[in-house]
């Protein structure tokens, strides 16, 4: 019997640390990564008998300000929730989150589809909650670290619009992407700023109602999102063509082992007893805060993809490639300002060094080059100063020591020579050098020219005007002599 | 006379006056607490060597004062005893909540309240016995036991603020800290012949004050006279930052009110608020004290709040709901009692199997069974309807009358024990201080008389934030009837 087809259907659910001074409800630093255990804390932080939540207003905006550019409405009223559950990284014994009345909600964003055309993923809501501390597990004893307990979370639940692995990892690169450009998070998913969990569900194609859900919690990077979602796609669907049924639980990834495994069945599944928290009033937001907040938008991502097509007349894949960062998108700008030769500074931005950025490891802000000093090299190749490969040698050095373009070719004595005469006379002695490789040349083996400008390059240590060896060459080696 | 058995008012102004200092009347204070307390057991913990070290600091502010000749200027609690309810915070005094889980919990941070009364130079005295968690009526739920009324030893007096009413009843410090949630600092008060004040929710920060059911705690000033009340609810109340729920507006000042003149005044008396159930002599001792107010030029009349039945029903929902959550934080592995386990599970349901006693663990049931799927919206949810609707009966009451009077508890003080063996009964008790929780309106106990040699409490509620009116008409009666001046004999 052939394999029937099968639908995925997947939703998403993304936590994302905002980056806020202080902690969601106290004073303390959210800047907790590099500090000492229990050294970011407070009685407010820390569950101590008597403190009060006090809610930070800049997480609140940040949140809008999401709710915003994923086109969400923007609760008038809105109310925070105790969500209660035991564990030892959570000092309350309840979560302040949001049930009802969250902040933002029915938004969507714009991704790339299946088939290759744009699709919109809906938001159902996105709201914000506290981070809870972490445990250590040493020699045997499980250590609590309070330092993230109470350090704003958003988290941006999808409607389950996705249709495949890829889908979902276009989403969360959308989303990544949207919060960056925001600067309210580094959505940095290694370093569990950012955090992902799916549920999915598989069902024959054309069904009408959907297969059984499950969830699968801790996806911890782009590779476990897809990885995950593949394996537990072709699981169930193996479920399914053996005529077994899938068991709705609550999964975890093994990413070493590369599959799913079950960390809650239905039965155990937690009643978290939501109801609205009384410490902290409902929260007011009017039209005027909401309009004040849209005003500080950036221009995003699509917007900015629209515009760099219309204006640099670049590929859509181009342009997404340029505006994925919104740093990388103002460097690529600034560049095409001071040369304005979009494609020629595309070419050396995506190529040479996106190369030494991925090398190196670092963002383009803390390249030594900067825009202008680019725009200077690309003048220089223009004008025949120098000749591109030359003019690759000097951005290395460029990206090594941040020195200016102009400094390096004088310092070195890299200015290209296109003075005839010079250049004839190292045509002449090559020529001359290697009777054999002419002689062949002659008889028709025409591949040979490209070594001979080699030769004639390696002896000007790359400074010879191409253009003039290429005419030189060949009237030496066309000719008769 | 014995410097304890001063009014802080009157303490205030002999130590302006230079004729007493501070330390000899904390002095005084702590020899009548080490002579009383093994009958009274009023305090979990006294503190003399802090207290002492802060009187000391208040005569030199004192002094300092009268040299420049700006006495006046001080703040009227300074150098004053004063007892903290032990559940509210108190910087490196332990803070029991009466509770076995916090027997040796020192909080590193001062309840908002507290830090006020330090600013004021106020010297804390020590931290007076609770119901544990102050859930109860009478500190018989306290892990460290019962206190004991001053008026009759074998009877309660009160709670959950029952060690701050049996230390002022006891002359054991001039000014008291409760907290009332459904009654806490009313009925003791009530029950010990006092004046205590349930401000207006959110008019004193809750901050520091441990939590029992957030949207109904409110820490309240206790006394010996209407004065001291007035002086202390100064001090305490206002707007705090560390509170979201502490209302911005200012304080209005009550100490111009306290002139005598009610003429005028309206006051609703609630049919229900005599009704069944109510003590018959607490009814007669109430009326006659109601009767001395309309002597007084105010104008009385009966009124009904027929929703006063659904509220304990009400208040039992909600403040259980919001229990099951605050008490969630005692887990054992931050702070407090912390059993040996072998897992995480054994260890959170051993150490607070082990840490909180019977009645807590009742509640934490109750409200955690209110708020499961399935039941949150019979239950939690149809609570909260029923609240605002509590909350409206009392607005339309108000648009009649300025205030509303009648007895603080159903009944008298009642002995030692009782309470064990009447779990449900005792839940009744709360049938006159619940809805005034609810409704988040201030409600103010003064002493009304006695019966049968107990003390009885008038009970007067008013509009939100109109604490002002209640102390003006609690001055009145307390001007002619004197019945504040009546000690326990001892």
């Amino acid at each position: 019997m052939g394999q029937r087809e099968y639908e995925v259907i997947i939703g998403m659910e993304v936590h994302a640390q905002l980056l806020t001074r202080s902690k969601m409800f106290c004073g303390c630093s959210a800047d907790y990564v590099d500090a000492p255990p229990n050294t970011h804390v407070c009685p407010v932080c820390m569950a101590l008998p008597g403190a009060l939540p006090v809610i930070n207003r800049a997480a609140v905006e940040a949140t809008i300000r999401v709710g915003l550019a994923l086109n969400c409405e923007i609760a008038p009223f809105s109310v925070f929730a105790r969500k209660n559950y035991f564990y030892p990284d959570l000092p309350k014994g309840y979560q302040i989150s949001q049930y009802e009345l969250p902040l933002t909600y029915n938004g969507w964003v714009e991704i790339e589809g299946n088939d290759g055309q744009p699709k919109r993923v809906r938001i159902r809501r996105a709201h914000l909650e506290e981070d809870t501390g972490k445990l250590v597990h040493v020699n045997g004893y499980s250590l609590v670290d309070l330092n993230r307990a109470g350090v704003p979370l958003l988290e941006i639940v999808s409607e389950a619009d996705m249709r495949s692995a890829e889908e979902a990892h276009r989403y969360l690169l959308k989303l990544r992407t949207i919060l960056r450009y925001l600067g309210v998070s580094t959505a940095d998913m290694e370093k569990g700023a950012m955090r992902c969990e799916a549920n999915l569900s598989v069902r024959p194609r054309g069904q009408q109602t959907l297969g059984t859900k499950v969830e699968i919690k801790n996806l911890n990077s782009f590779k476990a999102v897809r990885d995950a979602i593949t394996y537990e796609v072709k699981r169930q669907i193996a479920i399914l063509e053996q005529g077994g049924t899938v068991e709705q639980v609550t999964l975890g990834w093994d990413e070493h082992a590369g599959r799913t495994f079950v960390q809650r069945t239905k039965e155990e599944a937690h009643d978290y007893r939501y109801f609205p928290e009384p410490d902290l009033l409902p929260l007011e937001i009017s039209r005027e805060w909401v309009e004040s907040l849209r005003a500080t938008l950036p221009e995003l991502p699509d917007a900015k993809i629209q515009r760099f097509m219309q204006t640099y007349g670049l590929s859509r894949k181009e342009a997404d490639i340029i505006a994925v960062e919104r740093e990388v998108a103002e460097w690529y700008e600034t560049a095409v300002a001071a040369y304005p030769h979009p494609r020629e500074v595309y070419h050396w931005l995506t190529g040479e060094i996106f190369r030494y950025l991925n090398e190196a490891n670092i963002p383009i802000t803390a390249m030594k080059v900067t825009p202008d000093a680019l725009a200077e090299l690309l003048r220089l190749v223009e004008d025949g100063t120098i000749n591109r490969n030359t003019a690759k040698s000097v951005l290395q050095e460029m990206l090594a020591t941040g020195q200016r373009p102009r400094t390096i070719v004088d310092a070195k004595g890299l200015a290209q020579v296109s003075d005839e005469a010079a250049l004839r006379a190292v045509v002449d002695e090559i020529i001359a050098a290697h009777p054999d490789e002419v002689r062949r040349y002659r008889e028709g083996k025409k591949g040979l020219f490209g070594w001979f400008m080699g030769q004639v390059m390696r002896a000007t240590r790359g400074k010879a005007n191409p253009a003039t060896v290429k005419k030189l060459l060949s009237e030496r080696l066309e000719g008769d002599g | 006379m014995e410097l304890y058995r001063l009014t802080a008012h009157e303490a205030r102004d002999l130590l302006r006056k230079g004729e007493i200092t501070a330390v000899e009347l904390t002095e005084a204070v702590l020899r009548r607490i080490e002579a009383v307390e093994p009958q009274v057991r009023a305090y979990i913990t006294v503190s003399p060597d802090t207290a002492l070290a802060q009187a000391a600091a208040a005569d030199q502010r004192l002094s300092a004062a009268r040299r420049s000749g700006e006495v006046d200027t001080l703040p009227p609690l300074l150098g004053i005893p004063i007892a903290v309810k032990d559940v509210i915070s108190t910087r490196g005094l332990r803070t029991t909540c009466g509770s076995r889980m916090l027997e040796r919990y020192i909080p590193p941070y001062d309840a908002t309240v507290v830090r006020r009364l330090r600013a004021q130079g106020a010297v804390i005295v020590g931290k007076t016995n609770t119901d544990e968690f102050a859930m109860g009526w009478s500190t018989e739920n306290s892990a460290f036991g019962p206190s004991r009324n001053p008026w009759d030893i074998t009877r309660v007096p009160g709670g959950s603020s029952g060690g701050s009413a049996a230390a002022l009843a006891a002359d054991e410090a001039l000014i008291a800290l409760g907290s009332d949630t459904g009654g806490s600092v009313r009925q003791p008060a009530a029950f010990c012949n006092l004046v205590g004040l349930r401000p207006t929710y959110g008019r004193v920060s809750r901050y520091g004050l441990v939590a029992f059911a957030s949207s109904l705690d409110q820490i309240g000033p206790m006394a010996k006279d209407v004065l001291d009340c007035a002086l202390l609810y100064e001090v305490i109340a206002g707007h705090d930052p560390h509170d979201s729920t502490s209302i911005a507006q200012p304080v209005e000042p009550v100490l111009p009110a306290l002139n005598g003149d009610i003429r005028g005044v309206r006051i609703g008396v609630p049919r229900e608020y005599f009704g069944e159930g109510i003590h018959a002599g607490v009814a007669e001792v109430v009326r006659r004290a109601i009767a001395q107010l309309e002597s007084l030029g105010a104008h009385v009349e009966e009124i009904t709040l027929p929703l006063t039945r659904h509220s304990i029903p009400v208040y039992y929902l909600i403040a259980t709901a919001e229990a099951s959550a605050n008490l969630a934080r005692y887990d054992g592995v931050r702070y407090g009692h912390s059993a040996t386990a072998t897992t995480i599970w054994e260890h959170f349901t051993r150490t607070r199997g082990e840490g909180f006693g019977p009645e807590v663990k009742r509640r934490i049931i109750l409200g955690t069974y209110a708020l499961s799927a399935g039941y949150y919206e019979a239950y939690y949810l149809r609570a909260q309807k029923v609240r605002t609707l509590i909350r409206r009966e009392f607005e339309q009451a108000f648009e009649r009358v300025d205030i509303i009077a009648g007895p603080v508890a159903p009944v008298l003080p009642w002995p030692i024990g009782w309470v064990m063996e009447n779990p449900v009964q005792a839940y009744l008790t709360d049938l006159l201080t619940v809805s005034q929780a609810i409704a988040g309106i201030p409600a103010l106990s003064v002493p009304a008389g006695f019966h049968e040699g107990l003390p009885v409490g008038l009970q007067l509620v008013g509009r939100p934030l109109d604490e002002v009116t209640l102390f003006r008409v609690a001055y009145a009666l307390e001007q002619v009837t004197e019945w504040h001046r009546q000690r326990p004999t001892q």
